[in-house]
C-alpha cells in the first residue's frame, strides 16, 4: 500500500501537466483583445484599427503561451484554431455591417406612402414602390409558375425514370446551367423574343423567361434531393398494392416530399427575386404601375433600386433615399421568404426525412 | 485508404441515399426502373407512358434550353462579330472590343478568388470541425444568409459603405506596397476600384464556396479522423491529415464555382466599379477596366442597332467562359465521386 501512493502524484500530473486549463485560452483571448482596444484607442488609433491590433495580438499571445505550457504541436493548433475561428467571424463582418447599412438608410423611407404610391409623376420628395412591388411580384410569380413544372417533372425524371447517357447529362448539365451568369439569362429572354417582336422589345413575361433559366436548376436540385430522401419501402408498398407508377409517383413520392419541395421551391423564389441584370436587359423600367405581363415596360424592385440610385432625378437626395428603403423593402421580402422556408422544413418535414 | 469509408457511409446511408450533392443513388434507381420495364412489357397503362414522357419530357428540356441560350446569343451576336469594324463601339472590330472587358472580368474574379478560397476553406472547416455541434447549423445559415442577398444591394452597400471607409487602407497599400505594379496608385479617392469590386465578390461567392468545402469535409471518414486522433494527432494534424487531402477535390472544385459565379456577376460590379475602356493591372486607382457583365448592364438599355448586336455578342463570350469553367468545376466533382467512395 505504501509504495502505491508516491506514484500516485506524478501519474495524475502527468496526465494534466502540458495542457493548458480549459479557462487559459479563453482568458489569454479576451486579455490580448482588450489590450489590443485600449491601447490601440489610448493612443488615439480608430476603432477598427484598435481591434486589428487586439486580433493580431491573439494571433501572436496565444500560440506563444501555448508554446510555454504545451509544446510546438498544440502551439500551432491553437494558432489554426484561432484562423479559422477568425475566418468565420469575417464572413460574419458582412451580413452584420450589411444589415445594418440597408435598415439605417431604408427605414427612413420605408413606410405606408412608399409601398402604396408608384412613382408617376413624382419629382423630387415622396413617390413610393408600388409599381416595382407589384412588377416584382408578378414576374417572380410567373417564373414560378414556369419554373416549378418543369423542375418538379425533371427531378422526377432524374430520380424516379432517369438511367444511363441521358440521365447523367441532364444531372451535369442542370449542374452547370445553375452557373449561367443572370445576365446571359437576360440576354437569351431579349435574342429569342426580339426575333419576333424586334429589338425594342421590353414586356414582363420576357423577364420571367429569363428568371426561369435562373430558377429551373435551382428547383431541380433541390427538389431531386427531396425526391431521394424519400424511402423506398414507400414506393414499393405502393406498387405492391397494384398501385401504378404514375399514381405512385404523384400521390406517394411526391406527396411524401411535399414539405421539402415547398421549402425548395421558396428558396429558389428568394433567389432570383433579387436578380437584377436579367430584368435590366428584358423588362426596362416605368414609373406606373402596369399590370400587364404581356405588354409594356414593368418596373421591379431590384431595378427600381437601381434606378432610383443611378438616375436619382432633379432632387438625386430623394431618389437615393427611395433607393436604400427599396433595396431594404427587397432585403425584408428575401429574408422573410428565408425564414418561411426554413419553418416550412421545421414544421411539415417528415419523421422519415431525417 | 477507400476501404473504411465505403463501410462507413455505406452502412447507415444505404436506404436514403446521403443528402448533398450526392448523384442518384443506386438504391432509390433500381427497383422502380425494374418495375417500369415489366410494365411497359406488359403493355398499355397510358397514364404511366404521358406521366412518363412529361418527365423525360422535361429533362430533354434542360438540354433544349442550354443549347438555345448559345442558338439565340449566337444568333443575335452574329451581326456584330461579322460587321465592318468601324461600325462597332470603339471602331477597331469586335476582338479589339471584348479584349479590355474580358481582362477585367478574369481580374475582379481572380481577385475575388483569391481572397474568398482561403476564407471559405476557413468558415467550412469551422463549421464543420470547429464549432459545437449543436450550433453548427444555424451558422452555416447565417453563410448561407449572404448568398440570399440580391446583388443590387451588395452594389449599395458597396458604394456607401464600403468604398468610402476603405480608402484609408488604399492610401496604405500606395504608400508601403507602392512598389509592387497593383498598389501603383494614385488611390482613388472614391475607393471604386477594381479592388473593392473583387472584394465586393469575393464576399458574394464565399456562401457557394464554403458550401461545396463544408459538404466535401463532412464526408471525411470518420474512422480516419478518428484513428489519427487516437493516433495522438492534435485537431489541426488530423484535419491536415485527413480532411484536408479527402477534401482537396471538393475545394478545387468549389473555388471554381466560385470562380464561375465571380464571372458572371452583373449588378454589384456595375454599381461598384467606375470602369473606363483600358487594361490595367493597377487595382487601387480610380481607372479600371470594366467587365463583360457590367458592360452590358451599363450600356444595355441606351443602345441601339449594331451595339446591341455587339453586347450580345460580348455576352455569348461570357456565357463561353463561364460554361467551360463550371463543366470543368461540375465534371471534376463527378469524377472524384467516381472512386473516392464518400457517396457508396
Amino acid at each position: 500500500m505504501t509504495t502505491i501512493t508516491p506514484p500516485r502524484a506524478p501519474v495524475t500530473s502527468s496526465l494534466t501537466s502540458g495542457v493548458l486549463p480549459k479557462w487559459a485560452p479563453w482568458a489569454v483571448v479576451s486579455g490580448s483583445l482588450s489590450v489590443g482596444l485600449v491601447g490601440g484607442l489610448g493612443l488615439g488609433l480608430a476603432l477598427p484599427l484598435s481591434l486589428v491590433i487586439g486580433v493580431l495580438l491573439v494571433m501572436v499571445a496565444l500560440p506563444a503561451v501555448s508554446w510555454q505550457v504545451e509544446g510546438g504541436r498544440r502551439a500551432k493548433d491553437r494558432f489554426v484554431t484561432v484562423l479559422v475561428s477568425l475566418a468565420f467571424a469575417l464572413a460574419m463582418l458582412p451580413l452584420l455591417s450589411l444589415m445594418i447599412t440597408v435598415t439605417q438608410n431604408g427605414i427612413h423611407r420605408f413606410d405606408g406612402t412608399f409601398l402604396s404610391s408608384d412613382m408617376r409623376g413624382v419629382l423630387g420628395e415622396g413617390g413610393g414602390a408600388l409599381h416595382a412591388i407589384v412588377g416584382t411580384l408578378m414576374i417572380t410569380g410567373a417564373a414560378a409558375l414556369i419554373s416549378v413544372p418543369v423542375g418538379v417533372m425533371c427531378a422526377v425524371y432524374l430520380v424516379e425514370y432517369g438511367k444511363g447517357r441521358l440521365a447523367r447529362w441532364v444531372t451535369l448539365l442542370v449542374d452547370v446551367m445553375t452557373g449561367i451568369p443572370s445576365i446571359v439569362a437576360g440576354l437569351f429572354a431579349f435574342a429569342f423574343f426580339a426575333i419576333f417582336f424586334g429589338p425594342s422589345i421590353r414586356f414582363g413575361l420576357g423577364g420571367a423567361v429569363a428568371l426561369s433559366v435562373l430558377m429551373v436548376p435551382v428547383v431541380v436540385r433541390s427538389v431531386e434531393e427531396m425526391l431521394k430522401l424519400v424511402p423506398n419501402e414507400l414506393r414499393e408498398a405502393s406498387y405492391a398494392l397494384g398501385v401504378p407508377k404514375w399514381r405512385t409517383v404523384l400521390r406517394v413520392v411526391l406527396r411524401t416530399a411535399a414539405p421539402g419541395i415547398a421549402t425548395g421551391v421558396t428558396i429558389a423564389i428568394a433567389r432570383v427575386i433579387g436578380e437584377t441584370a436579367p430584368l435590366l436587359i428584358i423588362t426596362g423600367s416605368t414609373t406606373a404601375t402596369n399590370w400587364n405581363l404581356f405588354d409594356g415596360r414593368m418596373s421591379s424592385l431590384p431595378i427600381f433600386t437601381y434606378y432610383s440610385y443611378s438616375i436619382p432625378g432633379a432632387r438625386p437626395e430623394f431618389g437615393v433615399e427611395r433607393a436604400w428603403a427599396a433595396a431594404l423593402t427587397l432585403f425584408v421580402i428575401v429574408m422573410g421568404l428565408n425564414l418561411v422556408a426554413r419553418l416550412i422544413s421545421r414544421f411539415f418535414s417528415l419523421p422519415t426525412s431525417r | 485508404m477507400t476501404k473504411p469509408a465505403t463501410a462507413q457511409s455505406g452502412t447507415p446511408s444505404s436506404d436514403p441515399p446521403p443528402g448533398g450533392d450526392s448523384p442518384r443513388g443506386t438504391s432509390t434507381g433500381e427497383p422502380p426502373n425494374a418495375e417500369s420495364r415489366r410494365r411497359g412489357r406488359s403493355g398499355k397503362r397510358i397514364g404511366d407512358q404521358i406521366f412518363s414522357g412529361t418527365a423525360v419530357g422535361a429533362g430533354v428540356l434542360i438540354l433544349v434550353t442550354l443549347a438555345a441560350v448559345a442558338a439565340f446569343l449566337l444568333y443575335e451576336g452574329l451581326p456584330a462579330l461579322v460587321a465592318d469594324p468601324e461600325e462597332l463601339p470603339g471602331g477597331e472590330g469586335f476582338i479589339a472590343y471584348v479584349t479590355p472587358l474580358l481582362f477585367g472580368t478574369v481580374l475582379a474574379a481572380v481577385i475575388a478568388l483569391v481572397v474568398a478560397t482561403p476564407l471559405a476553406i476557413g468558415i467550412a472547416l469551422f463549421i464543420s470541425h470547429y464549432a459545437p455541434r449543436r450550433v453548427a447549423a444555424g451558422l452555416g445559415y447565417l453563410v448561407d444568409l449572404l448568398a440570399a442577398v440580391p446583388s443590387v444591394v451588395y452594389g449599395l452597400w458597396g458604394i456607401f459603405f464600403l468604398a468610402p471607409n476603405i480608402v484609408p487602407v488604399y492610401q496604405w497599400l500606395e504608400e508601403y506596397l507602392g512598389f509592387i505594379p497593383f498598389f501603383a496608385g494614385p488611390a482613388s479617392a472614391t475607393g471604386r476600384t477594381m479592388l473593392t469590386a473583387g472584394l465586393v465578390l469575393a464576399v458574394m461567392i464565399l456562401p457557394i464556396m464554403t458550401a461545396v468545402n463544408r459538404e466535401v469535409f463532412l464526408q471525411t471518414p470518420r474512422l480516419q479522423e478518428e484513428a489519427s486522433l487516437a493516433l495522438g494527432a492534435t485537431r489541426w494534424e488530423m484535419i491536415r491529415m485527413t480532411v484536408l487531402p479527402f477534401g482537396r477535390s471538393g475545394i478545387i472544385s468549389g473555388s471554381m464555382l466560385g470562380l464561375g459565379r465571380a464571372l458572371g456577376e452583373t449588378l454589384a460590379v456595375a454599381m461598384v466599379l467606375s470602369a473606363s475602356d483600358v487594361i490595367t493591372i493597377n487595382l487601387i486607382d480610380s481607372v479600371n477596366s470594366s467587365t463583360i457583365a457590367a458592360n452590358i448592364a451599363l450600356d444595355f438599355p441606351e443602345s441601339s442597332g449594331l451595339a446591341v448586336n455587339a453586347l450580345i455578342a460580348t455576352g455569348l463570350v461570357l456565357f463561353a467562359l463561364t460554361f467551360v469553367v463550371n463543366f470543368a468545376a461540375r465534371a471534376v466533382v463527378a469524377r472524384r465521386r467516381d472512386f473516392s467512395g464518400a457517396n457508396a
